[in-house]
């Protein structure tokens, strides 16, 4: 396309198929401890 | 629902349902706040002084081949996902308060200097193995599962932390669990002995400092007033270095006394640390230190600030991780994990000294929030139901927000703080989340960019 670059598709549709494991880290396991940001984790299963 | 923003000459659309991103340039920035609601004609005839209508129609054309793949204004159904739908909550993740008890003064803390407004005290081994116990047969078919020594500060309590992972590793195996420790610490006490057992044992370490000595030493403070920058900016450092400066954070609060937070932030990375997370501060208006909505201008302009450095710094040797700018655009968690949210008072509960039970450690010592205990077994099912069904469908907030299922609905803490509802988020919070979400999309729109 000429004026539009897509950089991710529909990931989270996708994900919606094989996702649910719950096996991910726990969120403020990481680091936020208090401004949850799932968005900033990742898959287990990459 | 789309979302489109713009820094510099970047320009991102989101569509909120299927999670796609687009970089577009300026004419489909423009044509998208018409188009298409409004007609092809008249969005020509609204944009035709600025572009040509041979351009307009065909980025129209474009947005329409977008639309017909579901990559714009998607339609979502997630609520009746089967895997959301059938999803099991089951408890994964503890964190131990090992000491009610601190050996600093935080102006900020949540724990009210350590002792949660109770008695100062340590959790005994006992406490301590009972929660292992309670985890493991709580955790359904779950095999990752979490512990995080919190306190107060933990380090205080290390021979019982020992103790705790000990029976951990021994008891694991029996249940085919993999059991993954985190320490939360302020580093005060920490010497030679406690960072190669932590290094050997942990798989995350997160290290307690704000950033510039000033603005460290002014919340961060030792019992008799004294900063505490100067103790434990080498033994940080240390630590860091010691973990090949992977799997570890330095974590960062701000607050209204230091809204220019990116000066924190780019201080923690000259210092060399690689992986840092700066945090607004948890408090409430009365607290002088409260970061209040007039602030949110300021803080916009130092995340933009922040994001442009970090561009900057990427491909050199003063390159760091910002906890908030990670975004992995490929995948990242599933969509049922992101309805679901931080999972406190859900998959994630704290555990005080003496084994009770709360959502997570905010909200430990009210009393209105118990659990139950870990002697007992037993949970406050109303009390676990609420935390458990606290995601963006039940919060109408979130519903109308682009920004659900990057943020999951935000802190419950938070939300009951300032509006007595776990289900309405907190809007500063809102505001400044949204903010960082769209950084970090940046970050990574002008990365490909420049690949």
């Amino acid at each position: 396309m000429k004026h539009i670059k897509t950089l991710t598709g529909a990931n989270l549709s996708k994900s919606a198929a094989k996702g649910g494991c719950g096996e991910c880290q726990t969120s403020c396991q990481s680091a936020c401890k208090t401004s949850c940001t799932v968005a900033n984790q990742q898959c287990e299963k990459q | 629902m789309i979302h489109k923003f713009s820094q510099g000459n970047i320009y991102i659309v989101i569509d909120t349902n299927s999670g796609a991103v687009h970089m577009v340039d300026a004419l489909t920035y423009d044509v998208l706040d018409y188009y298409p609601e409004e007609t092809r004609e008249k969005t020509v005839a609204i944009l035709k002084d600025k572009y040509s209508s041979l351009e307009i129609l065909e980025c129209m054309d474009e947005i329409d081949s977008l639309i017909n793949n579901n990559l714009l204004y998607s339609q979502e159904n997630y609520l009746e996902h089967e895997a959301f739908k059938n999803r099991t909550t089951v408890v994964k993740a503890l964190c131990l308060h090992i000491a009610h008890d601190c050996n600093i003064r935080c102006k900020y803390c949540f724990a009210s200097q350590g002792n949660f407004q109770g008695e100062r005290s340590l959790m005994t081994s006992d406490v301590g193995k009972k929660a292992i116990d309670f985890l493991l047969l709580n955790s359904g078919n779950r095999t990752n599962l979490e512990v995080d020594f919190f306190g107060g500060e933990p380090l205080m309590n290390f021979n019982v932390i020992k103790e705790i992972i000990d029976y951990s590793k021994e008891k694991e195996k029996a249940y085919n669990k993999n059991i993954r420790f985190t320490i939360t610490t302020n580093g005060v006490a920490l010497n030679n002995t406690m960072m190669e057992y932590i290094n050997e044992n942990m798989f995350n370490v997160v290290l307690s400092i704000d950033g510039r000595k000033e603005i460290n030493d002014f919340m961060r403070y030792t019992v008799n007033g004294e900063g505490t920058y100067d103790l434990i900016v080498p033994k940080l450092k240390e630590m860091a270095s010691l973990r090949n400066h992977e799997n570890y954070y330095v974590r960062g609060t701000f607050t209204r006394y230091n809204l220019d937070f990116a000066q924190d932030v780019l201080h923690l990375a000259d210092l060399g640390f690689k992986h840092i997370s700066v945090e607004p501060v948890v408090a409430t208006d009365e607290n002088d230190y409260a970061i209040k909505e007039e602030d949110l201008p300021k803080i916009f302009q130092q995340y933009e600030y922040l994001a442009e450095e970090y561009i900057k710094r990427k491909n050199s040797d003063k390159n760091f991780n910002f906890f908030h700018f990670m975004i992995d655009l490929n995948q990242g968690p599933c969509v049922i994990k992101r309805l679901l949210g931080c999972g406190a008072g859900a998959e994630y509960l704290a555990v005080t000294p003496d084994g009770e039970l709360y959502p997570c450690h905010q909200f430990v010592g009210d009393k209105k929030f118990s659990l139950g205990d870990i002697h007992q077994k037993t949970l406050n099912t109303s009390i676990y139901e609420s935390f458990s069904n606290a995601h963006v469908y039940n919060k109408e907030a979130c519903n109308n927000c682009w920004a659900k299922f990057y943020c999951s609905g935000g802190c419950h803490a938070n939300a009951y703080n300032f509006n007595q509802n776990i289900n309405i988020p907190y809007k500063v919070g809102c505001e400044m989340e949204k903010k960082r979400i769209e950084c970090a999309l940046i970050i990574q729109a002008k990365l490909l960019q420049e690949e």
